[in-house]
């Protein structure tokens, strides 16, 4: 996992994770590119994460991945990040595609769900929550 | 016994410090805070950086109880 402060340098990171892997005689690399649309009037995104969770996060799925061969990448922003770049990529490598397929859906998805990471509109000078937009975690409400 | 609670993200707040020796009594005094009214119900817990969700989960001096609220990564 890399976290990065500002946009992600994605040919860079992608690259590198490939010749990583070049003599790993994986059959199928799937990445995901995360860019920041320009809409309602937005210059940007922000992020806040939390590291401690995020990492143990990611780590269950380094696990789950590694029990099908696969292998899961992902980098994230943290700060400001302005449209029409990346701030968040991840990848799968696995011997053969269906694994890696089946497997960046889940990823993917279940970072949107469960990634401890909150996202701001940067719009007008103001770092406003994107709450309409948020999920509460797995496990919200228990001290309610 | 003394622990601390943190706040993340959005939720903007200094930490605070207060004696419990359960999640229910963290619970019971977070509900009492007007201020936080709206976010309980929707935010997760962590005990020292793992996820808990049992109010029963007991206390220990120096712990750190921190209130996740919704995600949205990417």
């Amino acid at each position: 996992m890399e976290l990065y402060h500002g946009c992600l340098d994605t040919k860079e990171i992608f690259g590198r994770w490939l010749d990583e892997q070049s003599d790993s005689n994986y059959g199928a690399y799937i990445p995901f590119v995360g860019t920041i649309r320009a809409e309602d009037g937005i210059e940007g995104l922000s992020f806040d994460i939390y590291e401690p969770i995020l990492q143990q996060w990611f780590e269950e799925w380094v696990a789950r991945a590694k029990a099908q061969g696969a292998i899961v990448k992902m980098a994230h922003a943290i700060g400001d990040v302005p449209v029409h770049t990346s701030s968040y990529i991840s990848a799968v490598f696995s011997p053969k595609r269906r694994v890696a397929l089946e497997l960046i859906d889940a990823f993917v998805e279940d970072f949107k769900a469960n990634a401890p990471i909150w996202k701001y509109d940067l719009k007008g000078g103001k770092r406003l929550y994107a709450e309409d937009r948020s999920t509460p975690m797995d496990g919200a409400g228990v001290l309610a | 016994m003394m622990i601390k609670v943190e706040f993340l993200g959005p939720i903007a707040r200094e930490p605070m410090e207060m004696e419990a020796t359960t999640l229910a009594e963290v619970s019971a005094k977070l509900k009492a805070d007007e201020r936080l009214a709206g976010w309980l119900e929707k935010c997760a817990v962590a005990l020292n950086d793992t996820m808990v969700t049992d109010l029963t989960t007991p206390l220990q001096a120096g712990d750190r109880v921190s209130l996740l609220p919704p995600v949205c990564g990417g």
